[in-house]
């Protein structure tokens, strides 16, 4: 068992015998070697079973938003600087108070997603020693963002013509079984009632057609706008494959440039798309 | 009334095709220039099809969305200019809103010609006018939204 496993497990085991929170999320070791799953213990002897290592990939900050969590008056959560951005996000909309959650920040090297790599958002990771906190594990270690990780990823598309990539995105929303699993994977996408699910009217056809595939997915980038954090939750989820982060991340540089805000940082600054300035870019209307 | 427009504007991809506007216009301001452009017997395309809706800020993407799918080739989105908004700031809500979903299609390939945003008071009928006359033309040059037509019918 690491150091980080044992403190872990030995804070959330007090925060739970003193009642400060009702329930830590955390991760425990999966039913394979090298994987991980989710774990709330209620406990502290279900706390013994809390885990921290390189594959503890999953945003557990989506499970804030649905029960049994979200109607706790307190509860703990075992979360890498990546997952607090998303936090902060929740805070900055209201979805949950700051002093309902009690932070257990850990300190990360960078995690593996499925196949093993070094994630995107590990190699850009600016946020290795979590700044917002209750209780922090872990050594401090001072982060080596790879500037160029992110731009990588998008040149491809960057250079495409707009028929290219109509093309491309076209080829890949084909591919979408509209199973939802971006949605729920995402620490951010709060409504208790979807779009996707209306249906008086509905506005997004629900069969996986490329109709409906090509709303849903634009409709989902563009809520996300200004909010995504870029933990990749969405991409990790989904199980055809389809490269979201690449609207997240050009989404993500559009907002920037527009408004100059950069998602999950501060959680006293409005959201892009709260508020609005007058000398906005006026540019493109007519 | 819409039954008759649609016969006489052919579906896109037909033979006798016709551009096939559709334009998301405020109550107070853009649709009232409109108006005003009718009552002063201003002439104008045919080609586009008006959505009053209460305010800027009252558009939500999804609108234009399900526009192209019911096979619109342009759609036009129009308000008070800022500073007027009936609402005081319906319209700086919507800016923003407009410029980050234009960048979303952008990056997505959709044409940003046939997605066109205006201000037009209600005193600018002739602006209302000028604005459906160039976006018809536009429209006409680059032909049927084909790309998501193709989508739609597969």
């Amino acid at each position: 068992m690491t150091e980080r496993s044992r403190l872990i497990r030995e804070i959330a085991a007090r925060w739970l015998a003193d009642g400060t929170v009702e329930a830590v999320v955390g991760w425990e070791q999966g039913t394979y070697r090298d994987k991980t799953a989710p774990v709330i213990v209620r406990t502290p002897e279900e706390a013994q079973r809390l885990v921290f290592n390189e594959r503890c990939t999953n945003n557990l900050v989506a499970y804030l938003k649905r029960e049994p969590l979200k109607s706790m008056a307190a509860v703990g959560i075992v979360a890498k600087g990546c997952d607090i951005k998303s936090l902060v996000g929740l805070i900055q909309e209201s979805q949950v108070g700051r002093e309902k959650v009690k932070i257990l920040a850990v300190t990360c090297p960078g995690v593996k997603d499925a196949r093993g790599t070094v994630p995107i958002k590990c190699q850009a990771c600016e946020v290795n020693t979590p700044t917002l906190f209750d209780e922090l594990v872990g050594e401090k270690i001072e982060a080596r963002p790879d500037p160029q990780a992110r731009s990588r990823s998008l040149a491809e598309l960057e250079a495409m013509s707009p028929q290219e990539r109509f093309r491309f995105w076209r080829k890949e929303f084909d591919k979408c079984i509209r199973c939802y699993a971006c949605r729920q994977a995402c620490p951010l996408c709060i409504c208790t009632r979807c779009i996707a699910e209306k249906n008086q009217p509905q506005w997004i056809e629900t069969s996986p057609h490329p109709r409906g595939n090509f709303a849903w997915n634009l409709i989902r980038a563009y809520h996300l706008a200004g909010r995504c954090v870029e933990c990749e939750a969405c991409e990790a989820a989904c199980p055809v494959n389809i490269p979201l982060m690449l609207l997240n991340r050009t989404m993500a540089d559009e907002i920037k440039h527009l408004f100059g805000y950069e998602a999950g940082k501060d959680p006293a600054v409005q959201p892009p798309l709260r508020t609005f300035q007058l000398d906005d870019d006026n540019s493109f209307i007519l | 009334m819409v039954e008759a427009a649609q016969e006489r504007v052919p579906a896109t991809g037909q033979q006798g095709w016709e551009p096939r506007i559709v334009a998301f216009i405020c109550n107070w301001c853009t649709y009232t220039g409109a108006d005003l452009a009718g009552t002063s017997r201003l002439k104008y395309p045919p080609h586009v099809r008006v959505i009053k809706i209460p305010c800027t800020g009252r558009f939500d993407p999804l609108f234009m969305i399900k526009a192209f799918e019911k096979g619109a080739d342009g759609v036009l989105v129009s308000g008070c200019h800022p500073g007027d908004c009936h609402y005081t700031a319906g319209n700086y809500n919507a800016r923003r809103k407009f410029s980050v979903f234009r960048t979303l299609l952008g990056w997505t390939g959709v044409d940003l010609d046939r997605v066109w945003f205006s201000w037009i008071s209600a005193a600018e009928g002739v602006k209302w006018v000028d604005t459906i006359t160039r976006f018809t033309e536009v429209i006409r040059q680059k032909g049927p939204f084909v790309g998501y037509r193709e989508m739609m019918d597969d």
